[in-house]
């Protein structure tokens, strides 16, 4: 039994050592328009920091090979696969969560958009796709039917068929020209 | 999930150079990453170290020089897109870069990645082949240019020598009266068969001067295929129109297709004839 414990002991010694040896890289970024600072290794992924370290579970994992856009974030305002970027390539940019898209407790036209028109079921590829379309929208106010499919081919909606994903991004969208 | 690694951030050529000759196999160039850490991911490969070679300033532009379009091996497919230069000279780049993945990958993965990662169904070593794009490749105290079509070796393999870093890629401006296409068949965003035609004409537009060929995806790795280009060049368009189906055939036997899910070998080498007439036709169109 002791010699049992003096095993265990030398293996969560040297486990310990193994993780004091790690590097780390400070990373400073904006985060929903915040300033954020964080320590990573260079192995963790921005999915696991947002969701497991800072607490953001909006963005999803699913496929984990950057085809389903589940995990899509915007990283200063273009969409990236969040399961295969590594955490510190955020330094210094801003990153933008479906969890900081609306602005003092209004929701973004998108969002009221996907409520309206039904843009979503079970709600998993949700956030993907409107930030997605964020993106989009954001460099292309008036896309055609065409474009709108183009760009967003790379989420992917297991529920819907997306019909009423794309009847709610052109209703935002038009919305949005008629704001600004 | 990822395994640990090291993480190093040289500034220069020559220093990433040199690390990749001190680490040798347990060190990996990182750019985009957005094949090489699936590979990760998956556990196919490790690395103790990665090489983040994004902070090498000057290896992300598109410019002209001295007749050749040079494209930083940095530049991202999104770059590609948007570049102004591209636009003007070779929009059939563009057009293929539009259609690379998603919109997320275009984002961040980078040509010079998507070049040395050697996956065989990429699209842009078929169409570089195809506009007879040279490869630069740079060490601590040396340079130089490969063809593209020496580069790739086979599946996941390139030419490049340990120590070697792909800087960036040369292509030269195609000649008045001349057209490229490339075009794929796949299924969503995996590319199976790629074909890829660049020709111009002569003879007052009524011959086909200069052609060449590549096929990619089909097989392990890209090829240019001079066989079928011999088919068509010189041949007055008509005359080349009528030997397409030959030289279809020809460029789908060179494919070296094997088969897999996407399709069986016949099927894939039917496909590359079917491609071919079409770009062949597309290209004929441009002139």
């Amino acid at each position: 039994m002791l010699a049992g414990l003096e095993d265990w002991g030398k293996f969560m010694s040297k486990a310990m050592s193994r993780h004091q040896d790690a590097q780390t890289i400070p990373v400073s970024f904006t985060l929903n328009g915040r300033l954020q600072e964080i320590d990573v290794e260079p192995h963790e992924l921005l999915l696991d920091v947002v969701r497991e370290r800072l607490g953001l579970t909006g963005v999803k994992r699913s496929c984990d090979v950057e085809v389903c856009g589940a995990c899509t974030l915007l990283v200063d305002g273009r969409p990236v696969s969040a399961c295969t970027t590594l955490a510190f390539e955020v330094r210094g940019r801003s990153v933008l969560t479906i969890e900081g898209l609306a602005t003092n407790g209004k929701l973004h036209p998108l969002q009221d958009a996907f409520i309206e028109y039904g843009g979503f079921q079970c709600g998993f590829c949700t956030p993907g796709m409107i930030l997605a379309a964020k993106a989009l929208l954001d460099e292309n106010p008036n896309p055609t039917e065409e474009e709108l499919k183009h760009f967003m081919h790379g989420n992917i909606c297991r529920c819907t068929g997306y019909k009423k994903i794309i009847e709610s991004i052109m209703a935002a969208a038009k919305k949005m020209r008629g704001a600004s | 999930m990822l395994r640990r690694f090291r993480l190093e951030e040289p500034e220069s050529v020559r220093e990433v150079s040199e690390l990749l000759g001190r680490f040798g196999e347990s060190a990996k160039v990182y750019a985009g990453g957005t094949e090489l850490l699936l590979a990760m991911k998956e556990g196919l490969v490790q690395y103790e170290r990665l090489i983040n070679i994004k902070r090498v300033s000057g290896l992300d532009e598109v410019k002209l020089e001295n007749g050749a379009i040079k494209i930083g091996a940095l530049c991202t497919h999104h770059q590609l897109e948007l570049s102004p230069v591209l636009r003007q000279n070779l929009p059939a780049l563009v057009k293929l870069e539009e259609n690379v993945a998603n919109v997320r990958v275009r984002q961040v993965g980078t040509l010079g990645g998507n070049l040395c990662f050697a996956e065989p169904h990429a699209d842009p070593g078929t169409f570089l082949m195809a506009v007879g794009a040279t490869l630069i490749a740079e060490k601590s105290a040396s340079k130089r240019e490969i063809a593209a079509e020496r580069f790739f070796v086979d599946a996941y393999e390139t030419c490049l020598e340990a120590d070697e870093v792909l800087t960036g890629i040369k292509v030269p401006v195609p000649a008045p009266r001349s057209g490229v296409a490339y075009l794929k068949f796949g299924y969503l965003e995996r590319p199976s068969v790629g074909v890829a035609v660049a020709l111009t004409l002569n003879g007052g537009g009524k011959s086909v001067g200069d052609i060449k060929i590549a096929v990619g995806c089909a097989g392990p790795a890209p090829k240019r295929v001079e066989e079928a280009e011999a088919l068509l060049k010189g041949k007055s368009t008509d005359e080349a129109t009528q030997n397409l189906p030959k030289a279809g055939s020809v460029a789908g036997a060179a494919a070296q297709a094997i088969s897999d899910l996407h399709g069986s070998q016949e099927y894939k080498e039917h496909i590359v004839g079917v491609l071919l007439k079409r770009a062949f036709q597309s290209a004929l169109s441009q002139c």
